[in-house]
């Protein structure tokens, strides 16, 4: 065959080095899919292998009080309920936004609105480092700080879900503050100067235009600053004070789901009861993220269709 | 009360609430460095731990987080690259990119304890590492594989497409251009980023402490060889870091001077955090001007 004919023939160097790459990055990607689904699959099997293997009843589970697996109740049945965990997780986690929110808007309406030049100087540069502050130092702050405070205040240990709340709070306090600053960011620079122009005053231009339109980022952000709350164990686990009891007001031991599993894991042997009763904690965590992620692109889809 | 009025009041509360975020906040820094930075001596920085009685240093766990992070970073730092070029120049816009985009979405929402979890389930488990630094720097690269990529994807995305039609014109594969053209382009973003996520690993924790275990064995600094099993570069071995020390021995208390050493130890992670994050802009911004020629500020 002539040189000519074969060079045109053959898969050129090029085309080799494409198709190559191309199966690199193929092969990365599919690596990160495989290990979503590998964590799906795992926590799953781990954590329903309570109801179909320990055949424990699902809503028993969700709505009983008494946590205890290795112990049985008077019916013979196992106390694995998960009540008191799921309602400290959920308490924090609210509490920290009700707290968060209207600081981290304030925040952010000043950075955006009122002062840009002092607030993106002094506030954005604190807010960005904080949010890289790793969360044990959120916890050890939250032990030697707030739970004596508490502890002076109200009585009692200290530890609860106001200590777990207060943490929370400064912890998730710069995410929803930055996120919140380019949700008002991207409101369009015309609507502010056709309210002032109207007439409006620099408060209700914010309240009524500039608010309103930013209304599905801030959401986002307080909803991602929720998320972030429900799934911190470590600084959270510092402070409650991991009683597995329904909390009968703010400053008794409580826990969340994160607080028993750290606590938990490492203490139970693989396939028991016990075992598996945790990985269903983990399962509910897991699914948590979901539907936060899920109400995250709702909230999306909604801003987007205005 | 009019509108006038009413405006003056919101600027002021607004003005409060932005003094109190300032207040809080320089208070948190103020209280860790304050508190900490006594404590840290070169002693303190380079003696091991000592369970039961005052005066243990941090040295081992210093090293186990740096340790750590190296081979975090070694495993995260090409497949997110990979994964982000696929995404930002190869992928098609359909149902299956959607899908991978969705993953990874929710792997970087799922809460650190649950990837911490799953870790220990595989690696320390089903492929019997053990608690290990190998099972640890899995498992971080698991926990920073989504930011990474979505930082490498976005780098990338905001090149100009002529300069991919620029290298196609030439002659160039598409993954020439790539390589060659993009992510040189793209590398001060992509370098923020990582730096950034090296920062996010340092300091992270809950998904440490069942997969790289919470005991710091005595390391011998005079074998380097990884496999003697007191090596400091042996890969199997329990390495408890930085940040699962301090919560360990706040949440055992058998330390006398617990206190003292989880402020000088938190003190040493937030001055690393800043040093991260400090150095993720500098280096960003040089590379910038280095290799763009230009004195404008870096993306």
């Amino acid at each position: 065959m002539d040189p000519i004919r074969e060079s045109l023939l053959k898969v050129s160097h090029q085309a080799k080095l494409e198709r190559r790459g191309r199966i690199i990055g193929l092969f990365c990607i599919s690596l990160i899919v495989i290990v979503v689904a590998a964590i799906f699959y795992f926590v799953a099997s781990r954590g329903l292998a309570t109801f179909y293997h320990d055949k424990i009843n699902l809503w028993d589970f969700l709505t009983k009080q008494a946590w205890n697996p290795g112990t049985k109740d008077s019916h013979g049945n196992p106390a694995v309920g998960a009540l008191p965990m799921i309602v400290g997780s959920f308490l924090v986690t609210i509490f920290a936004a009700i707290v968060a929110t209207p600081f981290a808007i304030g925040a952010a309406i000043f950075m955006t609105e009122i002062s840009p030049r002092r607030g993106m100087q002094i506030l954005k540069p604190v807010t960005e480092l904080l949010v890289g502050i790793p969360s044990v130092v959120y916890g050890f702050i939250g032990l030697t700080v707030v739970v004596p405070v508490i502890r002076q205040l109200f009585g009692g240990t200290g530890f609860g879900i106001l200590a777990g709340t207060m943490v929370l709070f400064v912890m998730i306090l710069p995410t929803v503050t930055s996120m919140s600053v380019d949700a008002l960011q991207a409101v369009p620079r015309y609507y502010r100067e056709a309210s002032l122009a109207l007439g409006a005053t620099r408060w209700q231009t914010i309240y009524k235009v500039v608010l309103r339109s930013a209304t599905p980022g801030l959401l986002t952000a307080v909803v991602f600053g929720m998320a972030r709350a429900f799934g911190e164990a470590l600084a959270v686990q510092m402070v409650i004070g991991n009683a597995a009891l329904l909390p009968h007001n703010l400053v008794s031991p409580a826990s969340t789901l994160t607080s028993i599993l750290t606590m938990g894991i490492g203490n139970t042997i693989m396939g028991s009861l016990e075992n598996n009763a945790l990985w269903s904690l983990a399962l509910i965590l897991l699914l948590m993220s979901l539907v936060f992620n899920l109400l995250i692109r709702l909230i999306g889809r909604k801003g987007a269709m205005k | 009360m009019n509108v006038k009025q009413q405006d003056k009041l919101a600027t002021g509360i607004l003005y409060t609430i932005a003094g109190i975020i300032i207040l809080v906040l320089a208070s948190l820094l103020a209280f860790i460095l304050i508190q900490g930075l006594p404590h840290v001596t070169w002693h303190f920085l380079t003696a091991p731990a000592r369970s039961f009685e005052a005066g243990g240093g941090i040295g081992i766990q210093l090293f186990n987080s740096f340790y750590l992070l190296v081979l975090a970073m070694l495993i995260s730092v090409p497949l997110s690259l990979g994964a982000g070029i696929y995404l930002s120049e190869y992928a098609k816009k359909n149902w299956l990119t959607s899908l991978i985009r969705t993953s990874i979405e929710i792997l970087s929402s799922l809460p650190s304890v649950v990837v911490g979890l799953f870790g220990f389930l595989i690696f320390v488990i089903q492929f019997k590492f053990g608690f290990s630094i190998l099972s640890g720097a899995l498992v971080l690269t698991v926990f920073n594989l989504p930011l990474l990529t979505r930082n490498v994807e976005e780098s990338l995305a905001s090149i100009s497409s002529m300069q991919r039609e620029a290298g196609l014109a030439l002659g160039l594969s598409r993954w020439e251009t790539v390589m060659r053209i993009i992510v040189p382009e793209a590398l001060p973003g992509i370098t923020t980023g990582m730096i950034l996520g090296a920062g996010r690993v340092f300091g992270e924790a809950a998904a440490l402490i069942y997969t790289a275990g919470q005991s710091a064995p005595a390391l011998d600094f005079t074998n380097w060889n990884p496999f003697y099993i007191a090596s400091p570069l042996n890969p199997m071995r329990p390495a408890e870091t930085l940040a699962v020390h301090i919560w360990k021995i706040n949440s055992e208390g058998i330390m006398p001077d617990a206190v003292a050493v989880s402020a000088g130890a938190s003190a040493v992670l937030i001055v690393a955090v800043l040093l991260f994050n400090l150095g993720a802009r500098w280096f960003g911004q040089h590379l910038y001007q280095k290799m763009t020629g230009t004195g404008k500020k870096g993306a």
